[in-house]
């Protein structure tokens, strides 16, 4: 059997295809209850109850949405550029699952154990912008293309300041494998020595993935629900779905990065029982938590307040900081690999 | 020092885990949402909900086709017709009320000399066609008979006050 899936053609196939079902499936399942959790948590945050009518405490109601989705009319507006207007949707749901084969859910149970995971992984979230970029042009709509401009402009501003934490999350670590940068945070949490590039990798993360404060590329208030107005159906759906997996990767990410991936939080006895992946989603329904009290506690930003924050306060202050680390490593020798 | 103390608050973002802070305490509060078809807020006995036309215990119907409601209802929903009965009394042949016209502002209830049009406390009369909310006479003494003791218990409430 072993020597059939590590040493056939077909077997190593086959192999990771079941590896790929066995992440995505529970994804989505993860992605379906996701809306739900936002529902419940943003009507706790109102005083509200939220969803509690379709089975037990409404549980069922994920469900109940995706197959009214399902039923829906796909309408493609007549002054649209078909082929892409069916595209952008797939490429945004395609990217969102691609990133997963990185992430290591384990020690060693990543799908492609690649030692430069991080860079893979910024490659594709990056990617991101075409698939909504691609939607919002193809359309044919002002507000779709003005939605999509935004998204365009935010997800590059912040990119580039998310880049210079993970530099500095690298620098400590000494390598871009995912695995080897949880196996790094086994004495401390990379949270508790860089916690300001921790919080800045928070908020980056929020206007990543378009999130509330930083949803303006939605922005329904102003301009409908920017670049997705005329997706209807499973085309809307496939964006839905891209975006909340694009929460959960990003959440995944911060995860890695910062809380220790895998790791339990103290190195000892009751804590090491629980198995490594059951800590990996708990952080991750944490940080998920994060983005869902987030939502429910600010009002949207401006759009000029948000490239301020962007280009003006997190780039010279992640900056500042990679700096400061670099200094520190070197001057303390606590460089990696040195 | 004014700009300094400033930059320092907001890098500390002190302002922002206030309001995490208070989002948090809201999370944790108990829930104000009534479950609606099972349950019901209170309403107030002069609540103006659906109309009724009452009758007297022993039977005979109140409204003495004075037209006074149909004269005050400032939205002209009220259809009133009338000539003597047989025993001599004046009684209406028509009373209509057309639901989608009223405004609810209670007037004809105000109005009547003799507390035979009122508005009850039942808000739930939705209707799948427009013809069901054409309320004629035998509609709205239906009403009245099925609402009676709660109208009562209502007026007396609110009696005091009027």
């Amino acid at each position: 059997m072993y020597d059939f899936f590590h040493n056939t053609d077909i077997g190593i196939v086959l192999l990771t295809f079941i590896e790929a079902l066995a992440l995505l499936v529970p994804l989505l399942i993860g992605v379906a209850y996701l809306t739900y959790a936002e529902r419940k948590v943003l009507a706790a945050m109102q005083l509200r109850k939220g969803p509690n009518v379709v089975g037990p405490f409404g549980l069922a109601q994920p469900f109940a949405d995706a197959l009214k989705m399902l039923m829906k009319e796909t309408i493609i507006p007549s002054g649209s550029n078909r082929l892409l207007f069916l595209m952008g949707p797939m490429l945004t749901f395609m990217l969102a699952m691609l990133a997963w084969a990185v992430i290591p859910v384990n020690d060693g149970w990543a799908i492609a154990d690649i030692n430069v995971g991080i860079l893979y992984l910024f490659a594709i979230s990056s990617l991101g912008v075409y698939g909504i970029i691609i939607a919002g042009w193809a359309s044919n709509s002002k507000y779709a293309f003005l939605g999509a401009l935004r998204s365009a402009a935010q997800m590059v501003s912040y990119e580039v300041s998310m880049g210079f934490v993970l530099v500095t999350v690298l620098l400590c670590v000494g390598s871009l494998n995912l695995t080897d940068i949880v196996r790094a945070q086994q004495t401390v949490w990379f949270c508790i020595p860089l916690f300001p590039m921790f919080v800045v990798f928070f908020i980056s993360t929020l206007a990543e993935t378009n999130r509330s404060p930083f949803d303006l590329p939605e922005g329904e208030s102003e301009i409908v629900a920017g670049f997705f107005v005329e997706y209807s159906s499973m085309s809307f759906a496939l964006f839905f779905l891209g975006e909340y997996a694009n929460m959960i990767l990003m959440s995944a990410l911060t995860t890695i990065l910062f809380l220790g991936g895998w790791l339990a939080p103290f190195n000892m006895e009751p804590f090491t029982w629980i198995p490594g992946v059951v800590w990996f989603v708990l952080k991750i329904c944490v940080v998920l938590f994060f983005f869902l009290w987030t939502r429910a506690t600010f009002p949207r930003y401006r759009y000029d307040q948000l490239m301020r924050l962007g280009w003006k306060v997190f780039l010279p202050l992640s900056l500042v900081w990679l700096v400061l680390t670099a200094g520190a490593l070197m001057a303390f020798g606590w460089l990696p690999n040195a | 020092m004014a700009f300094l103390d400033r930059t320092a608050r907001s890098f500390v973002l002190g302002e922002l885990v206030a309001g995490m802070a208070l989002t948090l305490r809201y999370f944790f509060k108990p829930k104000v949402t009534i479950n609606y078809p099972y349950e019901k807020g209170p309403i107030s006995p002069r609540f103006k909900g659906e109309h009724a036309l009452r009758r007297y215990p022993n039977g005979e119907e109140r409204c003495i086709a004075c037209k006074l409601c149909e004269a005050i209802c400032p939205a002209q929903a009220i259809t009133i017709e009338a000539e003597p009965r047989d025993d001599g009394s004046r009684r209406t042949t028509r009373y209509d009320i057309d639901m989608t016209k009223c405004i609810y502002c209670g007037l004809c209830e105000e109005a009547c000399p003799v507390d035979a049009i009122v508005e009850g406390p039942n808000f739930e009369f939705a209707t799948e066609t427009r013809e069901e909310l054409m309320y004629n006479k035998d509609k709205l003494l239906a009403n009245g008979d099925r609402w009676e003791p709660e109208l009562a218990r209502r007026l007396e409430l609110d009696a005091p006050y009027r």
